[in-house]
């Protein structure tokens, strides 16, 4: 077990919004391949962490190092950064004006600059995996929740990232169309790929997690794997919050 | 009696058509040229007021101010005599850039406000994606806001070729120069402004009809 590569490390990560301090001393770990799975209350500051780690946020102190690198927004093209780190938001924010095909090949051809052509050719295959293939050319206002979910995903995979972030990407979708998104995460996942994932789907987190973080007004108050945290909580605050959701 | 006014209101809309072409050639370009000008102005003026720069938002907010603060007749005239007197610069183009000056303040309001209505998520999936805010706002968010610009912009195009008649007042021979002219000159003045609001309804009336059908089509795609 000597490989274990870090994709992203968090040392003593501060944010705040004016005078409200979001994040404390946040310090964190997520290996090549891990599935992190964040959890915590409303206003706790999990979106606010997914955030400060693609840098639509600026952190205010502390250290986030993206595979080995420490990146500062004085020294790195965050662009560049964001590249590697995918995102998939609560509300889908897919481009209205795009077909389902444009919304996945926007950014590889536009950022990455390869060939419409090649863009074409991994959008199609991308779609396909998340069982998309017969919606190339339609707008995105047809599909459902959950269709439009699965686009976001392959949009983001496009840019061939290293980590995907989640942020609920269920919490918006009817119940009845959850499964469909959390089977394609689940795919995701077993394909190796780096995800941290902010969900209140307990099932997804035991199945899928390799680890869960528990957080609590802008600490981390416990990390464990899915079984002990979830059935051997040590905090007493996590043991509130379980009994909270259950 | 109405009859033969209706007839001699006949006689002067067809007898002045040549005259009145001419002018309405004018009134095209002047119009084609302010507005096209007028937009570019406005996207900028636009952007400035919604960069996070003070500086910038405070030139654009001046440049508003100035605008809606005087009538238009009052723009048209300065900057006629000092484009014309000090920089030399014939006459339809200070027109026109009197005319542009004016609608640039108006198209920007509209830009700016279709700008910051798109959802925030439109530029944060951009963004998580690697593309520049440039990009952003090029690729995916101005597309956007265009297309909900199209039903006010299309209402400022109305606006400005009306207003563009304001020119006869430094002598230009637009639509309503010419019904000026044609009214001192035979003392008649009734028929050759009715004429003249003719022509004025027909620009008005097709330019709607042009503006609800890109409106249909953009409907469509969303
Ligand atoms: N842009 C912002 N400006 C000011 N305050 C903000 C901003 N974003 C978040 N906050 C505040 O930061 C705190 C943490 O918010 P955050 O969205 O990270 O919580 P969360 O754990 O994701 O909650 P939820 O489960 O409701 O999504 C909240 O009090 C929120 O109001
Ligand atoms: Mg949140």
């Amino acid at each position: 077990m000597s490989e274990v590569r870090e994709m992203i490390r968090v040392d003593k990560l501060n944010k705040s919004f004016g005078d409200l301090h979001v994040l404390k001393d946040i310090d964190m770990t997520v290996n090549e391949s891990d599935v992190v799975v964040l959890v915590g209350a409303s206003g706790s500051g999990k979106s606010t962490l997914l955030r400060c780690l693609n840098f639509l946020e600026i952190k205010n102190s502390g250290t986030i190092t993206i595979e080995s690198e420490n990146v500062e927004k004085e020294t790195h093209n965050l662009n560049k950064i964001r590249e590697k780190v995918g995102m998939v938001f609560q509300h889908f924010n897919l481009f209205p004006h795009k077909t389902v095909l444009g919304n996945v090949t926007e950014a590889p051809i536009q950022v990455k600059g390869i060939s419409r052509q090649q863009a074409v050719k991994e959008g199609k295959e991308l779609l396909d995996k998340v069982g998309l293939g017969d919606k190339y050319n339609v707008y995105p206002s047809t599909l459902s929740g959950g269709q439009k979910q699965r686009v976001a995903i392959a949009r983001a995979l496009a840019m061939k990232p290293d980590v995907m972030l989640f942020d609920e990407p269920t919490s918006a979708l009817d119940p009845e169309l959850v499964g469909e998104v959390l089977a394609t995460m689940k795919e995701l996942a077993l394909e190796g790929m780096t995800m941290v994932v902010v969900t209140h789907e307990m099932g997804f987190a035991r199945e899928v997690g390799d680890w869960v973080v528990y957080m609590h007004d802008g600490k981390i108050v416990e990390t464990g794997i899915p079984s002990d945290l979830f059935d051997h909580p040590q905090e007493e605050r996590t043991k509130a919050f379980l009994s909270s959701i259950l | 009696m109405l009859l033969s006014s209706l007839l001699e209101f006949y006689d002067i809309f067809v007898g002045s058509f040549d005259l009145f072409l001419e002018g309405l050639w004018i009134t095209f370009k002047l119009s084609i040229a302010s507005l096209l000008i007028a937009f570019v102005i406005g996207l900028f003026i636009a952007i400035l007021k919604i960069s996070n720069i003070k500086i910038l938002q405070w030139i654009a907010d001046l440049y508003i101010w100035i605008v809606r603060g005087t009538p238009l007749v009052v723009q048209i005239f300065i900057l006629f005599y000092g484009l014309t007197d000090i920089f030399l610069i014939p006459m339809f183009w200070a027109g026109v850039a009197g005319l542009a000056f004016h609608s640039g303040a108006y198209i920007a309001e509209i830009i700016r406000g279709t700008i910051q209505s798109i959802d925030k998520g439109q530029r944060e999936a951009g963004r998580s994606l690697g593309m520049t805010s440039g990009m952003t706002m090029r690729r995916i968010i101005l597309p956007q806001a265009f297309r909900r610009a199209v039903p006010s912009l299309g209402n400022q195009f109305i606006i400005g070729i009306k207003d563009s008649s304001l020119v006869s007042f430094i002598g230009m021979q637009d639509l309503f120069g010419v019904a000026s002219s044609m009214g001192s000159n035979t003392f008649n003045y009734l028929p050759y402004f009715i004429t003249v609001a003719i022509y004025y309804l027909f620009i008005v009336l097709i330019l709607t009809l042009i503006v609800n059908k890109i409106e249909k089509k953009l409907a469509r795609s969303d």
